[in-house]
């Protein structure tokens, strides 16, 4: 097997040596790994983008768990968007709609791509999606936007930890948010090195964000976590692109979110025992929703 | 290197809402039904740690049913596995247990029809990655960093060279590899994990093979 890279110091020095973009890295890494032509490879992402597109369509139009606990938000934010009223910024709203539309969807039993999780699915696709009306991309940059965050996650998942049950939410929504932000910033002309600096900068705001969903369901709080990570997603990319840089180097960043998500207790590592899922009102969901189920199951 | 292709990271495509609790489940049970060569009459399925409490809210239970029925975590009729199975005749049963698993999300299969029974024990570690523990009182222990071959083989002496050396002329190296049986001259079971991919005519090859009764891949 042929790693091209396990750190994203030695994924950017190959980008820069070679004049080649991340995504073009990663997918060559792809083909010497898994011996098949870039056809294939490249195939395979491309069927991931199309299941994320659907996944957006259908999360807009509104769909709701079975819960009860999750659905509909991203059709409100798109509606105050429209109204015109925005505070924060349309590109910014609209990729957290659309953040929030797959995580329905997910939380919904729906079709989803998992990035880096299905916990933390919503990130990449609403922001990709949302870029893409400003940057104008082709498909082959948007399926390369999605190999630059592969190439990002790929380093995280070997060096530290992609599992709320390992790492808590930073190595969920943490992980994707920051995956996120290094691709907008290849897809926005940056750097390999703003990429990683971007990743950098989200990671860094990412750190101890614990798991602690309200019944164990991938639903309250991921569903918002999602739209913050997506935000702070873009918010990172600019900074970037703007040319400021992170004081500790990335693999740094993602050594200490590692050694964080060792220190986490298990109550705050998806047990649904700690956090949130521990407050009044989220033992009282808790209680109704699994009280409710049995009891349906019992019928059977 | 536990992960090793930029798919393990952006994807799989699956059914929510869980990477682990659904699409692992699924796989888990897509890998009994492999494993077994067709479809059970019947399942048992005892569930434990992290599934045994959260597997209703999770649809963990219509992944492992839609798994033995053969659906990918990409399939949409997960959702109704629990209608098809009733409609094939597959009867099933969920016990969750309160022993302490090893593995947060550990589940145990027995499935079976009237020409054999098997026993599998899964974990689903993450990401919609699951390793297989168990195989009918054989441990596994599987890495899940390189793709495995499980070949299950009558007890005969020269089964073992022989699959070993189909392998060698391919050009596949052997990274890890274990052996067992139940009882002499009974059933056994080998485990190979390999450096390479392994393609549909390589699983064709050692099928053929004298005494091999089934062979199946566990890639990630």
């Amino acid at each position: 097997m042929d790693i091209l890279f396990s750190s994203v110091k030695e994924l950017v020095a190959l980008a820069e040596e070679t004049g080649k973009p991340i995504s073009e890295i990663m997918i060559e890494q792809e083909m010497q790994i898994t011996r098949r032509t870039r056809e294939q490879v490249v195939a395979q992402m491309e069927r991931n983008l199309e299941v994320m597109e659907e996944a957006v369509e259908k999360g807009l139009q509104g769909v709701h768990s079975t819960s009860g606990l999750t659905g509909g938000d991203a059709v409100l934010i798109q509606n105050y968007i429209k109204s015109g009223k925005s505070l924060s910024g349309d590109l910014l709203l609209d990729a957290v709609s659309k953040a929030v539309a797959t995580n329905e969807v997910n939380a919904a039993m729906g079709m989803i791509c998992a990035t880096p999780t299905a916990g933390a699915a919503g990130i990449v696709p609403g922001t990709l999606f949302a870029v893409k009306d400003k940057l104008n991309p082709t498909r082959e940059q948007m399926i390369n936007f999605l190999f630059t965050s592969g190439a990002f996650g790929f380093v995280v998942a070997n060096n530290a930890s992609i599992s709320g049950a390992a790492g808590g939410c930073q190595a969920e929504t943490g992980s994707a948010a920051s995956m996120a932000a290094a691709a907008i910033v290849e897809m926005a002309g940056g750097t390999p090195q703003q990429s990683a600096e971007a990743f950098s900068i989200v990671m860094k705001n990412m750190l101890g964000l614990v798991c602690d969903p309200v019944a164990g369901l991938v639903e309250v709080p991921c569903v918002k976590r999602n739209a913050m990570g997506a935000a702070k997603a873009l918010v990172g990319a600019d900074m970037a692109l703007a040319g400021v840089v992170s004081v500790i180097p990335t693999d740094e960043v993602i050594e200490a979110m590692h050694r964080i998500g060792r220190a986490m207790p298990s109550a705050l590592r998806e047990t649904a025992k700690g956090g949130l899922a521990a407050t009044p009102t989220g033992k009282r969901l808790e209680a109704e929703i699994f009280g409710k189920k049995a009891a349906e199951s019992g019928v059977e | 290197m536990k992960f090793r292709s930029v798919f393990d990271i952006i994807g799989p495509v699956m059914v929510g809402p869980s990477s682990s609790h659904t699409a692992g489940a699924a796989r888990i049970g897509r890998v009994a039904r492999t494993l077994f060569g067709r479809r059970p009459d019947w399942a048992e399925i005892h569930l434990y740690g992290s599934f045994a409490e959260t597997y209703k809210g999770h649809g963990t239970d219509v992944a492992i049913i839609g798994g033995l029925l053969d659906y990918d975590t990409d399939d949409d009729r997960i959702r109704t596995a629990f209608e098809e199975a009733e409609r094939v005749g597959m009867k099933f049963e969920f016990i969750p247990e309160e022993e302490e698993p090893e593995h947060p999300n550990t589940a145990m299969l027995r499935i079976g029809d009237k020409d054999g029974e098997m026993e599998l024990t899964g974990i689903s570690i993450g990401g919609g990655k699951m390793e297989v523990t168990e195989l009918n009182g054989f441990p596994l222990r599987l890495t899940g960093h390189y793709p495995a071959l499980l070949i299950v083989h009558h007890d005969r002496p020269g089964v073992i060279a022989a699959v070993s050396n189909s392998l060698a002329r391919e050009g596949i190296n052997i990274a890890h590899m274990e052996c067992g049986r139940k009882e002499k001259g009974e059933m056994a079971l080998m485990v190979i994990e390999v450096d390479q991919i392994i393609d549909d005519g390589m699983i064709g090859l050692i099928s053929g093979l004298d005494n091999v009764t089934q062979v199946s891949i566990l890639a990630d």
